[in-house]
């Protein structure tokens, strides 16, 4: 009993940290925030930046019970090159038990200096997590609803330690922005080989030319796309077979006053996915965080 | 269990010396003397990017709706009135002013990583190209004094 009220402060403090970051002050920054949640494009955070995120995914689940997975992100750019970022993971299953279900660290590279005609971007992430994580931020290996239906009491007894590398592509062309990320995984706690997945997404802003006036509704700030990804099997047995797929659409609202709504609803395109995934997220800007800090702790002023 | 505090203690030092690193010797140099090699830059865009026309030029609203896009995405570095900050140089200065309008285009589209500026080509060209043209309708600074804030 007391381990399941740890656990449940724990998923309730995943939710605080993002919101009290989330509805404090900061010097205005609004970015052109993409729309994807699971596909990256090239772009990192602006250097000295944080970006506060939380999103939500509601899952279906057949053989199980429905479930509302969560996550606060706190991305920051350290440099115009290198963006580090940290998540708390949590989730509810209806009818079971609300659970936090671990933290991930990621570190994205940019590659070249300049922007070319394709941008290479690369991704490493350690991530410990339990078995009750159903986030979904990526699909891999041979990931598969059935996974996903054991009761939390028994899926958190699993572990995971897994160092996570991705390849991100980005391109952006005429106001569309094309991406594909390729993932390669491997589980550092037992005898599991690599796995492999992949993530694509196409997005455009509503409007390419900004409007003179500050304005919440303008064109442009609503961008549209959609994103497509999967497993691809692991190094034993590398392809399609026994592997889910999803395509959602994805849109974001970027807001005059820093904050970005974004919506993307889901679907598995064949039996092993879960038949309908509702995510959203808001997210929130704070420019000047990293100089503050360092005044804070002494820096040069 | 220890690979995840180790994971933790490595996180927090990387943390740490980014923050470090965006307080940033390359933008606080910018801000201290009037650097020319701070615009070198500016100097490094293909001819052919550099002979680029702006197809704003002419759009009566071009330099209002750059003037919001410069408040949004820049002024937190370059200053409210672009005369340049801690953390980049000053958009008055002459190096800038008299650029070419496709090189400021260039510049803005691939950023100067290695300083500290990002690449801007996630906005769409447009408002590139609007940003451009609230920047060359600036009033110059008269001498690289005046630029620094």
């Amino acid at each position: 009993m007391r381990q399941v009220l740890g656990m449940c402060r724990g998923a309730v403090a995943v939710l605080a940290a993002g919101w009290i970051l989330l509805m404090s002050g900061a010097p205005r920054a609004q970015a052109q925030e993409s729309p994807y949640i699971v596909t990256y494009d090239h772009y990192l955070e602006e250097p000295g930046s944080l970006e506060v995120e939380y999103y939500s995914t509601f899952g279906t689940q057949r053989g199980g019970n429905d479930f509302h997975a969560y996550w606060t992100e706190f991305e920051y750019g350290a440099t115009a090159w290198w963006t580090t970022e940290v998540y708390l993971d949590g989730q509810t299953t209806f009818g079971d038990s609300t659970i936090f279900t671990g933290f991930r660290w990621e570190n994205r590279f940019r590659l070249l200096a300049r922007e070319h005609f394709i941008n290479p971007v690369l991704y490493v992430e350690y991530e410990q997590t339990s078995g009750a994580d159903k986030i979904l931020k990526e699909v891999e290996g041979h990931d598969v609803e059935a996974d996903y239906a054991a009761p939390n009491w028994l899926a958190r007894k699993e572990h995971d330690h897994e160092l996570e590398s991705k390849l991100l592509l980005s391109k952006t062309f005429k106001g569309w922005n094309v991406a594909e990320n390729t993932i390669a995984t491997k589980n550092m706690t037992g005898g599991i080989p690599w796995e492999f997945g992949y993530a694509i997404g196409a997005s455009r802003p509503l409007g390419l030319k900004a409007s003179a006036k500050r304005c919440s509704l303008c064109v442009e700030n609503f961008i549209l796309g959609a994103e497509m990804y999967g497993g691809l099997g692991d190094r034993y047995s590398f392809g399609l077979p026994n592997t889910s797929h999803y395509l959602a659409a994805v849109a974001a609202w970027n807001l005059p006053s820093d904050w970005t709504l974004r919506l993307s609803p889901g679907f598995g395109l064949n039996d092993n996915s879960h038949r309908f995934l509702l995510r959203w997220g808001v997210s929130r800007e704070f420019s000047g965080f990293g100089a503050a800090v360092g005044r804070w702790l002494g820096g040069r002023r | 269990m220890r690979a995840g505090k180790l994971a933790c203690i490595v996180a927090f030092a990387v943390l740490i010396c980014g923050l470090g690193q965006a307080q940033g010797p390359m933008p606080a140099k910018g801000a201290s003397v009037h650097d020319r090699s701070i615009y070198e830059e500016l100097t490094k865009a293909p001819k052919k990017a550099a002979r680029r026309i702006n197809p704003l030029q002419r759009d009566p609203e071009a330099v209002a709706a750059g003037a919001k896009l410069f408040d949004l995405h820049c002024a937190e570095c370059h200053g409210e009135l672009a005369e340049g900050g801690k953390k980049a140089p000053s958009l008055r200065a002459p190096e800038v002013q008299q650029a070419a309008p496709g090189t400021l285009f260039w510049l803005l589209t691939n950023g100067v990583v290695r300083r500290g500026m990002p690449v801007w080509s996630k906005l769409p060209e447009p408002q590139r190209w609007q940003l451009v043209s609230y920047i060359k309708s600036l009033t110059p600074a008269e001498n690289p004094a005046q630029s620094q804030p």
